[in-house]
């Protein structure tokens, strides 16, 4: 069982947010950066999955500039056995620009499963998965929180709006990974000793054409300070008055 | 000419509310560059939903009335919606961003060899590219982007555009019956939670359950009081789903669902930033908690320090009250 999981270095969500000079990008400083949410939850996945088939291994990839190399390293210190950055001097937006790179390097891989995250906690799109997916010509299973294989065969159950759905599919292919799995593992000391002698491959990025770009950012009005209108039920009959008249939603 | 499609959902048969959207959204694009909307729908009997697209601003309405498309199928549904792209002349290909748009959209614009702007909260055509905005990084920063390619592919936020009747002819057009892909992935069995319930995305309003209600029985607190309001979904936070008090599909946040509905109340949820991060972009949110120093307080337009167990039901008597009365 060979499984390739692509990561994305993003900044952690409960930092500060501060729109860099060139107004399109987020200002770096004083954030803090780590794997994407999900791909840690699709880092976890793979390792289960192959300590449980006590064969096989989980390859890690990352597309982006040198600094990704530590979110690969990241994942080698947790037990993937090696890593790849694609590397290109920023990430662009564009999720097909990514997605024919990723798809570049998978091909001919000889991977029998590929996972994502379900979408990238940065980007927010949920796209790049599905084209690779596509450009690939693999089939796809998106937002899984549960997975299991054997014998050639991949069993998953996803979360759709209200429940879920329980699929089977043919290996090799492409899943996306919902919160769910198991939390993903921290690296023990011995892991991080361990990682630093793993493979670790640098080759450049075959990016596809850029056709989607930010043109600026902006930080959302802010919501109005909060208000405490008041204490226990005795407040209700004014807070339904202000439900009607001032915010108009009744 | 140049025309815009849009592939129009459905759930049993029926149309969504997210259809309409997209129509409206089309139609606004299509009367800028002097263009047609055409709607794509797939499934057995779809041809009589024609007359509700017309309504919404569909000039034709290609219709796949297949039985074996009664359920969601990708690789069905992204053979057609690519066929269809390359048959026409497309300046634009919307969808919406709810669970299937968000499975379909990419798969059709890698079939294509062209890129998606997701989840987009407005757009427009400004000469030669598509501007749209998303918000990114949980919400907490809106990214304007500038897509361009012909066509655009787009997926638009649920309750981002308000639907509107724009009546045009809504012609139908029989898509035949497509060369059907072998499914490569077999669902084998759909665990629904209660179908009747509205779709978190969907819904106006939502009631949001954390760890304060102590238990799982006591959803039956914020069960009633969706049931007051009538037009309400119910919600939870991750320290909830984690108890599996309520199933991971409820989970509203960072790692759940994001939702904006009209009004969002938060019912003993103390309002961690990875909470916040899921509804913060809601109309009006009202917090339940019996602790004033509950950072939920900093992001409510009404707040209320209480228990829960005494101020929920008091609200559920008053909104069933006033609906009664109005
Ligand atoms: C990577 C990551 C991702 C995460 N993603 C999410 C996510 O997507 N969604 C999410 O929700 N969380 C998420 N979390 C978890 C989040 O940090 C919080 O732990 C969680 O939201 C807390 O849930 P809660 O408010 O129900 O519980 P608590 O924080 O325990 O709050 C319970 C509240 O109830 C109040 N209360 C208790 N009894 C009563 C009573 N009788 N009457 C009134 N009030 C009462 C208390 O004052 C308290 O404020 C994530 C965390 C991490 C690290
Ligand atoms: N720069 C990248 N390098 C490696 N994997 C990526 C990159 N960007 C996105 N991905 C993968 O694609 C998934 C979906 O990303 P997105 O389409 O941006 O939401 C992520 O969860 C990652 O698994």
């Amino acid at each position: 069982m060979k499984i390739a999981v692509c990561i994305k270095r993003v900044p952690e969500m409960d930092g500060t947010f501060r729109i860099a000079a060139s107004g399109a990008a987020v200002d770096e400083a004083g954030l803090k950066f780590d794997m994407s949410d999900f791909d840690g939850y699709a880092v976890e996945a793979a390792l289960q999955m192959t300590e449980k088939l006590g064969a096989g291994e989980v390859h890690v990839i990352s597309l982006g500039p040198d600094i990704v190399q530590e979110t690969l390293r990241k994942a080698l210190s947790m037990g993937c056995a090696r890593a790849t950055q694609l590397k290109c001097d920023a990430v662009p937006y564009d999720p097909f620009a990514i997605a024919t790179a990723l798809a570049a390097e998978l091909q001919g891989g000889g991977y029998d499963l590929v996972l994502f995250g379900k979408m990238s906690i940065d980007s927010a799109n949920g796209a790049v998965g599905f084209m690779v997916a596509e450009l690939l010509g693999l089939p796809m299973v998106h937002g899984c929180s549960k997975l299991e294989v054997a014998g050639g065969q991949g069993t998953a159950r996803r979360e759709i709006e209200g429940g879920g759905e329980l699929m089977t599919f043919a290996l090799p292919a492409v899943v996306s990974i919902d919160e769910g799995i198991a939390r993903p593992r921290y690296p023990s000391l011995k892991g991080i000793m361990a990682a630093k002698k793993k493979p670790l491959d640098v080759k450049p990025a075959q990016l596809g054409p850029v056709a989607l770009t930010v043109e600026r950012m902006e930080l959302p009005a802010a919501r109005p300070p909060g208000r405490i209108i008041g204490e226990g039920a005795a407040v209700v009959p004014e807070l339904v008055r202000l439900l009607q008249a001032e915010a108009k939603v009744l | 000419m140049p025309n815009v499609l849009v592939y129009a959902e459905t759930r049993g048969g029926q149309p969504r509310k997210v259809t309409f959207e997209a129509l409206t959204a089309a139609r606004q694009l299509a009367d800028q560059v002097g263009g047609e909307v055409h709607a794509v729908v797939a499934g057995p009997g779809v041809d009589a939903l024609a007359a509700s697209f017309g309504e919404h601003g569909a000039d034709v309405v290609i219709a796949c009335a297949h039985d074996t498309l009664a359920h969601y199928q990708p690789d069905v549904a992204t053979a057609l919606m690519a066929a269809r792209a390359r048959a026409g002349d497309y300046r634009a290909i919307l969808f919406s961003a709810s669970a299937q748009g968000k499975d379909l959209a990419p798969r059709v614009a890698a079939r294509l060899r062209t890129t998606l702007a997701s989840d987009v909260t407005s757009l427009s055509l400004q000469g030669e590219a598509m501007v749209v905005t998303h918000p990114g990084y949980t919400g907490k920063v809106i990214q304007t982007l500038k897509l361009v390619a012909s066509p655009a592919l787009v997926s638009l936020r649920p309750g981002a555009v308000a639907a509107a009747k724009q009546p045009k002819a809504g012609r139908l057009e029989s898509a035949g019956v497509p060369e059907l892909p072998a499914a490569r992935v077999t669902t084998t069995e759909t665990v629904l939670g209660d179908t009747k319930k509205l779709d978190l995305g969907e819904a106006p309003v939502i009631i949001s359950g954390g760890r304060g209600l102590k238990a799982a029985e006591h959803f039956k607190l914020v069960e009633d009081l969706a049931a007051a309001f009538g037009n309400a979904a119910v919600g939870a936070t991750r320290a909830v789903t984690d108890e599996g008090w309520r199933p991971h599909a409820d989970q509203i946040g960072q790692t759940g669902r994001l939702v904006s509905p009209d009004l969002y109340v938060a019912v003993g949820i103390s309002g961690a930033i990875q909470h916040l991060a899921g509804m913060r972009t809601s109309r009006c949110i009202v917090a339940i908690n019996k602790d004033k120093e509950a950072p939920i307080f900093k992001v409510a337009d009404y707040g209320i320090v209480g228990d829960v167990f005494e101020v929920v039901p008091a609200l559920t008597a008053a909104i069933t009250a006033a609906k009664q009365g109005g």
